[in-house]
């Protein structure tokens, strides 16, 4: 029996896995894809660490941003944790290899790492790698990982966790190689599986697997979720293909114009305030465009070059030279697993959650640009080092295979069912309500219309099924799991929406327009037993 | 328009109509899957050609479907030496085990003072998405399987370069069985990488830092100086290139 079994492999998995293995555990990780296919792979604008390196910054300032952008909502201790070992994890990561942005000031080792302004940040803090740093602290990790000789089970899609009383004794897998349902059994799991925006589908800067099917699984098992109605939508997404711009376009100096080329915003303030901004802007019929043309080609192919090519492929405008016409989309889950300070799920034992699934309650309301690059790093290490000092102490007693013969079943059911009703213009359907109804702006009317389309969906869902019957690599199945839990996640999401009378960071309601001290909590939501989705 | 998909089934190219306009491959695999057939299959992640996952070849020549604008008449294949698991779906576990043999990671790090310059110097090969479009249009993996390939001897000339490796010399030894000289610098690889990495130009780089610690090229010995020799390959080019 392995130790720490990870689910997921994008930068917090990643992470944990070599935490883990450094620790002396044995280590297996199971992601959906392959590692660096990962949403790490899209981070582009910076990971905070309040270096210094670019004019004065301190810890307690990097706190005291994340604090106030979190409107109440965050765990200070939490935050503390995450900034004071922001500095060092910078410097594991360089370590490593990462190849930051860098200055050329004659210093040596972390000191010469280039950092940018983010919005709502006191200092340029976001220490980065061109507009590509996700993508290489990933890659970078990934070497690592086969230089440690991490095991990897690629394309294995989580079914369920196991447990036992309330403790987790592993997990069940779809291999969508083969068809076959494993089941993989632990001393521990950390849960890596990323957030829920995909839900957004056709609304979303996320790839298209960021499904929350570790979150759903969670609340499967008798774990709790948290405020899961705060989502933050990114300012700046390309219109007609919600592609993201990265923050640090306006880092950078990036304006925000309006049809008549009218400013209209402070570009830098948090994501939540420019994004209602935006919408505003938008609902009054104006087009918003974001201009970096005054930055010259030069800078732009320096500092962003990725932004460049990615809007002439999909806006067919040259940023250098042309306005960048943009909208804001949903882009990061502040909410998800329910975790103590050791990362720990609440409602199972022996199981951890790290990452975007997890909320460990370092964005509150709304989260930092540069801030999640820094939790998958820093609590990504958290995670592993936990989970293997409680892995020492659990018990490997084998339980036996009652969920995987169950998954198999639920699986078989689905090759057997007829599909009456194609799910994927559902999917989209859910996507676009999600954004209209569930999105930057909120009301109680709309909120309730749209947990009444989703109850109807859910029950629309029992004709719906695979029309593919392909027993291997079936990915026609694999999305429609993956809706199945999105479908979980919607009334979530809403309910704790709809509970929430205030405005508070990410989460905005008309006619409740301020926040309320009495609503200064965290939204927890837990089923009563565990019951199963069919 | 119409556009044509290989079929692992039936290893046919299948006919799939698509309403008319520009789109992104990636789209228009999608609505196939969507509204057409749902056994079309084919991988897809970030449709933002920065997770590597989509590579496609379209009319012969490797392709990101998120980053690829369709056109009438296109045809659909799967990416080349790699074994097919359906349709456009590939097995790249290939890429990890290049990677391994090639060690390209940081073997012995060491605090330096890096420099914009320093940055540059990798910048490019860091790029690198690991899509696999460089190995699938390598010539060489016709004829042998073992290869390195280009993005693994990318990414090990990435560590080389890097002045945070204090024992460069162990990647370096890594890389000459099957590696850097059973290239033939043709640039294919060159020619199709979706981030313009120039892996060509980062093997014969490569080969420069190997000359220096000590090795050449294996085939040297054994090359014909004294009438033209066109099957060795030894100089790192094919004379019947292009012919």
């Amino acid at each position: 029996m392995i130790d720490v079994l990870i689910i997921g492999s994008g930068g917090a998995g990643l992470t944990a896995a070599l935490a883990a293995k450094h620790a002396g555990a044995s280590v297996a990780v199971a992601g959906k894809a392959y590692p660096t296919n990962s949403q790490t792979s899209m981070a582009q604008g910076g990971m905070n660490a309040a270096l210094g390196n670019v004019g004065e910054d301190d810890i307690d300032s990097h706190i005291a941003d994340t604090v106030k952008s979190a409107k109440g909502l965050c765990d200070e201790a939490m935050v503390r944790y995450m900034c004071e070992n922001a500095p060092g994890t910078i410097a594991w990561l360089e370590r490593l290899g990462v190849p930051f942005s860098r200055l050329d000031n004659g210093k040596s080792g972390t000191q010469t790492i280039a950092q940018r302004q983010m919005g709502g940040a006191s200092a340029k803090r976001a220490c980065y790698a061109q507009d590509y740093t996700g993508l290489k602290i990933l890659h970078t990790l990934y070497d690592t990982c086969l230089k440690e000789e991490i095991d990897f089970l690629d394309e294995h899609y989580l079914l369920n966790l196991v447990t036992n009383e309330g403790t987790v004794k592993g997990a069940t897998f779809l291999d969508i190689r083969t068809g076959e349902v494993k089941q993989i059994s632990a001393r521990s799991v950390i849960i890596a599986t990323g957030g829920y925006g995909a839900l957004y589908h056709g609304f979303t800067t996320n790839a298209y697997g960021s499904t929350g099917d570790g979150v759903a699984a969670v609340l499967r098992a008798g774990g709790a979720v948290s405020d899961m109605e705060f989502i933050q939508f990114h300012p700046t997404a390309l219109k007609h293909s919600s592609i993201l711009v990265s923050e640090s376009a306006r880092g950078e100096g990036g304006y925000l114009v309006n049809e008549k080329g009218e400013r209209f915003v402070d570009e830098l303030k948090p994501r939540d305030e420019v994004a209602r901004a935006i919408f505003s802007q938008i609902q009054e019929g104006q087009r918003v465009f974001l201009d970096v043309r005054h930055l010259g080609e030069e800078k732009l192919m320096e500092l962003l070059p990725q932004e460049v090519e990615l809007c002439k492929l999909h806006e067919h405008v040259d940023p250098a030279k042309e306005l960048i016409p943009i909208q804001p989309v949903a882009h990061y889950t502040m909410g998800g697993i329910e975790v103590d300070q050791a990362l720990e799920v609440q409602g199972i034992k022996g199981c951890f959650a790290v990452g975007e699934c997890s909320n460990v309650k370092v964005h509150g309301a709304n989260r930092l640009g540069g801030n999640s690059l820094l939790e998958i790093t820093a609590f990504g290490k958290l995670a592993g080092e936990h989970a293997y000092q409680y892995a020492l102490d659990a018990s490997s007693q084998p339980v036996d295979d009652t969920q995987q013969q169950k998954d198999a079943e639920a699986i078989e059911a689905l090759y057997t069912q007829k599909a009456g009703v194609n799910f994927y213009p559902y999917r989209e359907k859910l996507g676009n309500l999600f954004y209209n109804k569930v999105g930057i702006v909120r009301d109680n009317a709309h909120l309730h219309d749209a947990l009444n389309e989703v109850s109807a969906m859910q029950e629309m869902q029992k004709e719906m099924g695979i029309s593919d019957k392909s027993r291997s690599n079936n990915q026609n199945l694999i999305d429609f799991l993956e809706f199945q839990n999105a479908l979980i996640l919607a009334p979530m999401i809403i309910t704790s929406a709809i509970a929430r009378d205030e405005s508070r960071g990410a989460h905005y309601k008309v006619g409740f327009e301020q926040e309320d001290e009495a609503l200064k909590k965290h939204t927890v939501i837990q089923w009563k037993k565990e019951t199963t989705c069919k | 328009m119409q556009i044509k998909i290989l079929r692992s089934e039936t290893n046919t190219h299948q006919s799939y109509t698509l309403p008319a306009g520009e789109i992104p491959l990636l789209n228009a695999l999608s609505y196939i899957k969507e509204t057409q057939d749902a056994t079309l299959t084919f991988s897809a992640g970030c449709r933002a050609s920065v997770c590597g996952t989509c590579a496609v070849r379209v009319n012969g020549r490797e392709e990101l479907a998120c980053a690829y604008k369709v056109k009438p008449g296109d045809i659909i294949e799967p990416l080349q030496y790699h074994p097919v698991l359906r349709d456009l779906k590939v097995d790249k576990h290939r890429a990890k085990e290049t990677l391994l043999k090639s060690t390209a990671w940081l073997h012995t790090s060491q605090e330096a003072s890096l420099t914009h310059r320093d940055e540059k110097l990798s910048e490019r090969q860091t790029d690198c998405i690991l899509c696999d479009s460089c190995y699938s249009a390598c010539p060489v993996y016709a004829v042998n399987p073992d290869f390195l390939g280009p993005f693994a001897l990318t990414r090990a000339y990435r560590y080389t370069t890097d002045k945070r490796e204090s024992n460069a010399k162990n990647i370096i030894d890594n890389v000459q069985s099957n590696g850097v000289w059973d290239c033939i610098l043709c640039g294919e690889c060159t020619a199709v990488c979706p981030k313009s990495i120039d892996p060509k130009m980062d093997i014969t780089m490569l080969r420069g830092l190997s000359v220096q610690e000590g090795y050449q090229d294996p085939s040297f010995t054994t090359q014909s100086f004294g009438t033209p020799d066109f099957g060795g390959g030894g100089f790192g080019f094919d004379p019947n290139a292009g012919f």
